[in-house]
């Protein structure tokens, strides 16, 4: 219950044009004070819940995009912002452009857009946190299956 | 009788520990609250709620166990550990001196925390921290040093129940001890060593390595390091203890708006400037208490 | 009187039985047996004490006819030396000194009566206690060590045999210094222990260890001209050679002497002015470092600054005496941070620790002294084992760098154990130095706040340093190999002995200040400080609290807690594993990690300099009081 009120994001931006950036970060202004949700941009996958990914994925950023993902701790969702995040855009038929976000790794929220809008990026970001709740009950679930598995596997020495 | 007065003159000094255990970082927490909703209406936002903090730290402890090796984390339980010991010795009275030492020694796990993960980003944060404290030590001391001359005691209770006012005697000790305090809250232009919002140079600098129930550890642990500080303004002001609520909660308010008005400094320019102050006012403050206080 | 006498002349015959013997195993084992002969005798010593000042007569001209046909032969060896190498200045104070030596000889020495030659108290029992003890323990371990260094440096001529009879001479010599009473007799032992220095420092006889040998016999040989000077002071103006005497009824006439004495003290135990051979001297062989120029010889010189220092009371030699201590602990902890090989750092540290003890010897309070004894043990016993830990990683990395020491946690697990321990002993809170300085502190403050600040100034830098180093050990990384298989039990031995002699200390702290420091305080002053019981309380639940902690949670850590997982350190998102990234177009480049050692602030050449000419103005200004 306390992700919804504390909600960490990490923003990358995998190809985008900035457009998308400026209007991420504008969303962290007095005029639309992201904060008072309790959203912080820590700019360190470690300490973050939600990635925000602007622009389409490409060669050269794709493995970053899965490296960001993969050092988010548990239970985390990821918020493609930006048509171009969330099916390549105007640039999904370039030579090295692989596509959206979802190409790469499994994304929650779509925040379609060119650029989009503070409103809809709020938006996006707050129907993720219901998304990031039902995470953390899948997480706990997932946990104690697998302990439980573990446990069966040792009962019956199978591990050996 | 105030509440503060009232826990001063407490005998059990066992009670008075634990009361620090429980209250402080609720207290920390608060304050630590108070502090980001006045930044924001400093900045025109609305800001997060009071109790943010809480949220934030009971968050962090239901999240997934990440490490990059088995050993990061242990430095950083002995500087919670640490951190817990040295306030509740403070408040129990014990020996000033005895505490800061104590508080050394947590902050040096903490930066030990940071240089055994072998990252860049932490090793950087960790060498800064060390820098910082290497700053702010010689004040410290001297804060210690000048309540000893004026009272003659190092016990911290004694100096609460001193009658005389020992800001008067200490006034440049004081002002030092304002400039290291901006350094031990982790406040700007000082917070170097690391930081919690949005992107800087170091990302998070020596914490950026450390999440979930590690990250909560550290956020405590400041919650109560910021207590034990307050606690050390309030000895400048003990002779009336509504004075020394007041003192505490206008320099704490004084140091957002520190906070809020000035852009980061170097390192070179934080260990200059902070051996200077200490050496303008602090040293000087006592030397000149010295002879002063000859019969 | 037989345990002192035993403990003088035991390790010189071992000494001669060691050179004499060409069988290295029969070597060893005689060595071990003369360890344990030393180490049971300075107990026994302890245990037969009475806990007072006893003195004893022993008046026998041969011993005196011995004596200075010794110093002579030794001189015209100097002289010889000196000559060989054109070292005209050792040439000079040598020729000097024995001008001055066969003066006084043959003209004042009859009318002088000296009743008391030997003398023990506490005092001389606990150095006697440093010197049987860890001397024992550091030639065991050296036993080990030379094995490895000559592996290391087959250009250097293997003198072995040279080399232990040094060291045992010198422990004869050492124990020489802490028992007599008589000043000819210090000065003996005291040019027996600059000659073992200066031989051992050039043991490796290249180039620059004959500079440094040469550098430390100038210096030394200079503060054995002041000690010859004093002696002949105090023999033709205060009538008396005897120290105890000449300090207690001395009066008007102790001054000069006591100054000329403390003089040499400053030059023995590397003060600021002199601070230049003993970092040196750090190209010898690490065991040598760790005997003379950590724990043992360079105490002999702040041991005869205590001891002389109550004549100078209330002067303003005394107030000098202080300042250069005080000045000498600054300097040379400022120097420290920028020093990257951990030899230097570790001599940095040795003369900024004495300086502390010179400092509380010129302010010459009961709780200063007291302070001072405490410094004196707990720096013998961390200090050695730092030195020992260095020589073994210098022996397997063949570097001495700090720089080169990264993840030695993980090549080393053991010797970095043992030199966490020595770190934390060297500053940390339960550690027995930081109760010394705590102590110090309390003394500072009272007598002169000016101390007080420099102290709080120092301790801060020390902090740096010393933190750094010990990240710079702990840094984790997988996959390396583990390299102590290759460390001589007699090594393991003493690095372990040491290592629970450093938390041993403090654990008995209590019991060492009572049963032998308070005493001796009280027998000077006739009131001792003693630590407030709350505070003793709190410092050993810190240390209980380590002491418990840190092994479970150890353990916790190493195989209880199985829940995480493991990720690549941030590197921004462009890792290709733990250390290495992706750089820009596709390279990859790893990410390689260095202390800051702050060059800009604490430059060696500049704070040297500083420190050189405000010391030697201090030292002048010293001298020149007592003249006036």
């Amino acid at each position: 219950m306390f992700f919804k009120k504390s909600p960490w994001i990490i923003h990358y931006d995998a190809t985008s044009c900035n457009g998308c950036d400026i209007e991420v970060i504008a969303s962290l202004t007095p005029m639309y004070d992201l904060e008072r949700f309790g959203i912080i941009n820590t700019g360190n996958p470690k300490h973050a819940d939600i990635f925000v990914v602007t622009g389409s994925v490409n060669e050269s950023s794709h493995q970053v995009v899965k490296n960001i993902y993969d050092q988010m701790p548990n239970p985390k969702v990821v918020v493609a912002v930006g048509i171009c995040a969330t099916s390549g855009g105007i640039f999904r038929e370039c030579y090295n452009v692989l596509g959206g976000v979802d190409t790469v790794i499994p994304v929650d929220v779509y925040v379609p857009g060119c650029a989009a809008r503070p409103e809809s990026i709020i938006d996006g970001i707050i129907k993720a946190l219901d998304i990031l709740e039902r995470r953390l009950v899948e997480f706990r679930k997932a946990k104690t299956e697998a302990r439980r598995q573990e446990k069966k596997l040792r009962r019956y020495h199978l591990n050996d | 009788m105030t509440p503060i007065d009232y826990f001063i003159h407490l005998d059990n000094i066992y009670l008075k520990a634990v009361i620090y255990v429980v209250l402080a970082p609720i207290l920390g927490g608060l304050l630590a609250g108070v502090d980001r909703k006045i930044s924001a209406r400093m900045q025109g936002r609305i800001g997060p709620p009071i109790l943010q903090p809480f949220y934030d730290v009971f968050k962090l402890f239901s999240k997934e166990k990440i490490i990059v090796n088995k050993f990061q984390n242990f430095n950083v339980i002995l500087f919670f550990v640490f951190m817990v010991f040295t306030g509740s010795l403070f408040f129990l009275g014990g020996d000033l001196l005895l505490v800061i030492f104590a508080l050394t020694l947590a902050g040096v796990f903490f930066a030990l925390a940071g240089f055994s993960v072998n990252s860049p980003y932490c090793h950087i944060g960790a060498e800064r921290e060390l820098i910082q404290m290497m700053s702010y030590d010689p004040m410290i001391i001297l804060v210690a040093v000048g309540m000893y001359q004026v009272t003659g005691t190092f016990r911290v209770d004694a100096i609460a129940m001193y009658d005389g006012p020992l800001i008067l005697y200490l006034p440049g000790v004081f002002l030092g001890y304002l400039h290291v305090l901006t350094i031990k809250l982790r406040k700007s232009p000082f917070d170097l060593a690391m930081s919690a919002h949005a992107h800087q140079e170091l990302v998070s600098g020596l914490k950026t390595e450390f999440s979930g129930t590690t990250l909560a550890l550290i956020e405590i642990g400041h919650w109560y390091e910021n207590v034990l500080l307050l606690g050390i303004i309030y000895l400048f002001f003990a002779f009336n203890s509504f004075l020394g609520v007041a003192a505490m909660l206008v320099l704490y308010f004084f140091e957002i708006i520190i906070d809020n008005t000035y852009a980061r400094f170097k390192w070179e320019l934080t260990f200059k400037s902070t051996w200077l102050v200490t050496a303008l006012f602090g040293a000087a403050n006592i030397i000149i208490l010295y002879y002063a206080m000859q019969p | 009187m037989e345990t002192i006498i035993f403990l003088i002349i035991f390790p010189a015959a071992i000494s001669l039985v060691l050179l004499s013997i060409p069988v290295k195993s029969v070597r060893r084992l005689i060595a071990v047996i003369a360890n344990i002969a030393l180490i049971a005798g300075t107990i026994h010593l302890l245990y037969g004490s009475a806990g007072e000042t006893i003195r004893y007569e022993l008046e026998n001209v041969w011993i005196e006819r011995a004596m200075l046909t010794l110093e002579v032969t030794l001189s015209i060896y100097i002289l010889y030396m000196g000559i060989r190498f054109r070292r005209y200045l050792v040439v000079f104070f040598t020729l000097l000194q024995l001008a001055l030596l066969v003066h006084f000889e043959a003209f004042a020495i009859p009318a002088v009566p000296v009743a008391h030659n030997l003398f023990v108290d506490n005092f001389s029992i606990i150095l006697a206690l440093i010197i049987g003890i860890i001397g024992s323990f550091i030639c065991l371990y050296a036993i080990g060590y030379i094995e490895e260094y000559h592996e290391r440096h087959k250009e250097s001529e293997d003198n072995r045999r040279f080399f232990f009879f040094l060291m045992y001479l010198f422990l004869s010599a050492m124990f020489g210094i802490v028992f007599s009473n008589n000043l000819k007799w210090i000065y003996f032992f005291w040019e027996i222990t600059t000659i073992c220095s200066f031989l051992l420092i050039k043991y490796h006889e290249d180039e620059e260890s004959i500079d440094s040998a040469f550098s430390a016999l100038t210096i030394n040989l200079m503060g054995g001209l002041a000690f010859a000077a004093g002696i002949s002071y105090a023999g033709i103006y205060a009538g008396t050679l005897e120290l105890d005497r000449l300090i207690a009824e001395g009066g008007a006439y102790a001054v000069i002497p006591a100054a000329l004495i403390a003089f040499a003290g400053l030059a023995k135990s590397a003060q600021l002015p002199f601070s230049s051979w003993l970092t040196k001297a750090m190209v010898a062989p690490t065991p040598v470092s760790a005997l003379l120029h950590s724990s043992t010889m360079v105490k002999a010189g702040v041991y005869i600054i205590i001891k002389v220092a109550p004549a100078l009371k209330g002067t303003l030699a005394a107030a000098m005496l202080s300042y250069i201590g005080g000045l000498t602990f600054l300097v040379a902890s400022f120097i420290a941070i920028s020093q990257s090989n951990a030899k230097k750092v570790l001599a940095y540290s040795t003369i900024a620790n004495l300086g502390l003890v010179v400092a509380c010897a010129g302010i010459g309070t009961n709780e200063a002294i007291w302070s001072a004894i405490l410094l004196i043990v707990f720096h013998a016993v961390a200090k050695s084992l730092m030195f020992l830990c260095v020589g073994l990683i210098e022996n397997k990395l063949s570097s001495k760098e700090i720089e080169n020491m990264d993840f030695l946690i993980m090549e080393m697990p053991k010797v970095s154990a043992a030199m966490i321990i020595g770190i934390s002993g060297m500053f940390l809170a339960p550690f027995g130095m930081l109760i010394s300085k705590w102590a110090t502190l309390k003394a500072f403050i009272d007598f002169n706040p000016v101390m007080a600040i420099i102290l709080a100034y120092g301790s801060a830098a020390t902090l740096f340093f010393w933190t750094k180093w010990m990240g710079k050990i702990i840094t984790i990384k997988y996959g390396l190999k583990n390299r102590e298989k290759v460390v001589s039990p007699w090594e393991w031995t003493t690095l372990a002995v040491l290592s629970f002699m450093t938390i041993g200390v403090c654990i008995i702290f209590p019991l060492l200040s009572s049963a032998l420091i308070e005493p001796y305080i009280i027998e000077l002053f006739g009131v001792s400080p003693s630590m407030d019981r709350f505070n003793i309380i709190i410092i050993m639940i810190i240390m209980l609290g380590l002491l418990t902690i840190l092994p479970i949670a150890l353990m916790y850590y190493a195989w209880l807690d199985k829940d995480y997982k493991r990720v690549g350190t941030y590197l921004g998102g462009a890792n290709v594993d733990n250390v290495r990234f992706l750089g820009s177009l596709g390279a990859q480049r790893t990410a390689d990690i260095r202390n800051y050692y702050l060059d800009g602030f604490f430059s060696e050449k500049k704070l040297y300099n500083y420190g050189l000419v405000t010391a030697v103005f201090l030292v002048i200004l010293m001298l020149g009081v007592v003249v006036i």
